[in-house]
């Protein structure tokens, strides 16, 4: 067998691609060909459609991808959560049933985590799972469910013993959203956008071995889920701009990325659109305006300095060095950006900032931006937490006292909601 | 290398950070800075000499080391940790940089390996009117008279000018204006019809002076007319590395007062434990980190000679007067009623924060240098 370099890694790629990629394929038959031969995941176990190679192989991997335009297996959703979560918890049974669908893009997933009683709390979980006969029977409501609308599976985090403490009485689980217990309605936001849904369980049912783990242990699975997504929150925005090469292949992935991708198009707006500030500066004449100048020069700046940082941060990452503080920032700053692009394109629209839809500039996009950045500094832990988080793991400040998790959970006070 | 540090550059800045933690401590900040210079010559030769400060990014040919902004960067920061009472930010970014810049040849072999070795003290003498950094303002006339020139006029807020054994000064032919006309001179610091003396600083760890000409005699320093342009790329390089340096004050209070919220006990636990302390910590890490950020990538710019250079290390020096003085506010807040007296450090820092917030021209100054570059 050859060594492991970038050399053979990407002769054998090229040479595998060379001989196997077919854009008149069908998206589903080329992804079995990609987890038959190792190459969509190749740093996945070798058991499970991987070729165990090292993360630091895998741009090689993905450079020769590009190079000849093949598509690779479903990256995008909550998907690649399961897997990772699978990959790293799950039973061969879960393995076997569900990874190739995964890499297919054939079944969709979502993630049935938060709750109405507990948001940044998520551990505060109140929907029960309890054994009845041999079947384990859900009930509880889920919220800012992305996809379940659409997902054939969910993970699942569920209360399954009250007499233990807050982080010992969860389970996980796998449950099959298509079934009669299971009621999935739209949550409509203050954007006017739909992109979440309301999951209600009524003597759902999971079937024993769709238990991850053991008894107890869903809190360790959900972190190792959080985790996966904290890493792939930025991989989701460069993914799916979609090819507009020509052949059946490039239109099926198209049709994927415009569903996947549908629940996000706001995100963008969301994110403050720093992007159309000095167009948008230009358009309006504010451009010789001082004060407007000095607001979009410390915007420009915060921006600026935020992407380099998040740069020193992987290139730390990619020489294997220690994360430092710079790693654990992104998230916080970047709800700063957001609020300061907010407030200059306010300033820039001027009455116009009163109006929405078509009547609104850009048809529509300044307001959206308006009525969406507000999601920034909550969505995926909220600024908040965010300071606890960097407070107490970067800067090794005392955590704050909790008071819930030393008694059984069953005594904690918590919201009558759900 | 905008993004992170080789090996060799971090072992650079641990050795340094060492060092001048050793022989940089408070007591001596504090004994420096109360005596007219400032700095002391032996002192300092003495440790030029062990760490090679000014001749970083002196290129070998001149007597120096040959490294880039990314090191003299460094340089900077750890100065700045230390507040290292010594001719430094003056010798090694202002003159050098200007010699460098505009410098003949034989101007560079001559000047250079006295400066690289630590002989001699050298500093830049532009500023004239309080509200203007640019070279434009300047009204010093130079005559010339034989061979050399002439100077009559004043230059202010000369950093070190009263100690330098070498000043760099900006002058004008008589008649021209604006950018026309523009000229580099070295004078000697004990020059016939030159008087020094030292302004009342408010941070007195880094001493200024004002400066008046009398028929000075100067040498010119590169073409005559034309300084307009390696006086500007001058600027540049030295609001970049007061940026690093800024970074390395703001670090230096964040961690300070950190480590005084961990210790500090109030209502019976440590008021690190406070989440408003927390939050507050949270904001200052943000705040030096983005600055960090942006002060290396600007030093790494001017090494790989990006175009964006002059936008770029306006953006540095914002963020840097930004984030040093902020964290400068919250450090003396964290550490309450101590934090707002003289014998403790903390204002010592602060006024270093203030004094590099206005030095080479405050955020608002820079962010329309920014917008001028970015939007135009």
């Amino acid at each position: 067998m050859s060594e492991l370099n970038e050399e053979n890694v990407r002769a054998e790629v090229r040479a595998w691609l060379e001989a196997n990629w077919n854009p008149e394929l069908g998206l589903v038959e080329w992804r079995n060909k990609l987890a038959d031969s190792g190459w969509g995941v190749p740093t996945w176990p070798k058991q499970w459609y991987g070729r165990e190679l090292p993360q630091a192989l895998q741009p090689v991997v993905d450079e020769e991808f590009a190079r000849i335009g093949a598509i690779g297996v479903a990256k995008a959703g909550i998907r690649t959560l399961a897997a990772a979560t699978i990959l790293a918890h799950g039973t061969d049974l879960h393995k076997e049933k569900f990874l190739r669908r995964i890499l297919t893009g054939e079944d969709t997933w979502c993630q049935l985590f938060s709750e109405p009683g507990s948001g940044s709390d998520v551990a505060g979980a109140v929907t029960r799972a309890e054994m009845r006969g041999n079947k384990w029977v859900v009930n509880g409501q889920k919220v800012w469910t992305t996809s379940a609308h659409h997902a054939h599976w969910g993970l699942l985090l569920a209360r399954t013993d009250w007499d233990l403490t807050k982080h010992k009485g969860l389970s996980y689980f796998i449950i099959d959203m298509h079934q009669p217990g299971v009621k999935v309605q739209p949550l409509k936001q203050m954007n006017g956008h739909a992109s979440f849904n309301q999951v209600f369980m009524t003597d759902a049912e999971v079937q024993p071995e769709f238990l991850v783990a053991n008894v107890g242990d869903g809190w360790a699975v959900t972190t190792t889920t959080l985790m996966h997504e904290r890493r792939g929150a930025d991989g989701l925005r460069t993914w799916a701009m979609g090819s507009d090469r020509k052949g059946r292949i490039y239109e099926e992935e198209r049709a994927e990325v415009a569903t996947t991708m549908e629940p996000y198009k706001w995100y963008p707006q969301r994110a403050g659109r720093v992007d159309l500030i000095l167009q948008r500066a230009k358009e309006t004449g504010h451009l010789a305006d001082p004060v407007v100048r000095q607001e979009i020069a410390k915007l420009l700046t915060m921006s600026k300095a935020a992407e380099w940082t998040a740069r020193r941060a992987r290139a730390a990452q990619a020489l294997g060095r220690p994360q430092g503080p710079e790693g654990s920032l992104g998230k916080l700053v970047s709800s700063h950006v957001a609020r300061a692009a907010a407030r200059i394109h306010t300033q820039l629209s001027g009455a116009d900032a009163l109006l929405t839809g078509t009547d609104s500039p850009m048809g529509g996009v300044i307001a959206e931006i308006l009525v969406s950045v507000p999601a920034t500094s909550i969505a995926g832990g909220t600024d908040e937490i965010q300071r606890n988080i960097i407070s107490e793991r970067v800067l090794k400040m005392p955590k704050e006292p909790s008071i819930d998790t030393t008694k059984p959970f069953r005594d904690v006070p918590r919201n009558t909601v759900g | 290398m905008k993004f992170s540090f080789s090996s060799e550059q971090e072992e650079f800045r641990s050795n340094l950070r060492r060092f001048l933690a050793e022989r940089s401590p408070t007591k001596e900040v504090r004994r420096l800075m109360e005596t007219d210079a400032g700095w002391e010559r032996d002192a300092w030769r003495k440790l030029n000499a062990e760490l090679g400060l000014t001749a970083v990014r002196i290129p070998e040919a001149y007597g120096g080391q040959g490294f880039g902004f990314g090191e003299l960067g460094i340089v900077l920061e750890e100065a700045g940790r230390a507040l290292l009472c010594a001719p430094l930010f003056s010798t090694a970014v202002l003159a050098t940089g200007a010699i460098l810049n505009a410098g003949a040849e034989a101007e560079k072999q001559a000047l250079l390996p006295g400066i690289a070795a630590g002989d001699t003290i050298a500093t830049l003498a532009w500023v004239e009117d309080p509200a203007r950094w640019d070279a434009a303002a300047t009204t010093m006339t130079a005559r010339r008279s034989g061979k050399s020139y002439k100077l009559d006029g004043f230059k202010s807020y000369v950093i070190d000018g009263h100690t330098a054994d070498l000043i760099v000064v900006l002058a004008r032919k008589p008649g021209s204006k604006g950018e026309n006309g523009l000229s580099l001179f070295t004078v000697a610091g004990d020059a016939e019809g030159l008087s020094r003396h030292a302004l009342k600083t408010m941070d007195t760890t880094r001493k200024l002076a004002r400066l008046e000409f009398k028929g000075v005699k100067a040498t010119l320093l590169g073409e005559a007319g034309a300084a307009a342009a390696p006086f500007a790329r001058t600027m540049i390089e030295a609001a970049i590395c007061l940026a690093n340096e800024m970074a390395g004050v703001a670090e230096r209070l964040r961690e300070d007062a950190l480590a005084y919220a961990q210790m500090r006990m109030q209502f019976g636990r440590p008021i690190a434990s406070f989440q408003s302390m927390k939050h507050k910590q949270a904001d200052m890490l943000i705040d030096v980190e983005l600055a960090k950020s942006a002060a290396y990538y600007a030093a790494a710019a001017l090494d790989d000679g990006d175009d964006d250079v002059p936008a770029v290390a306006s953006l540095a020096k914002a963020a840097a007067s930004e984030a040093c003085l902020q964290t400068a506010i919250h450090a003396i807040q964290i550490h309450g009623g101590i934090g707002f007296t003289w014998d403790n450090d903390t204002h010592l820092w602060f006024k270093r924060a203030k004094s590099s917030e206005v030095l080479l021209g405050d955020a608002h100054h820079h962010r329309e240098l920014m917008m001028q570059r970015w939007a135009a």
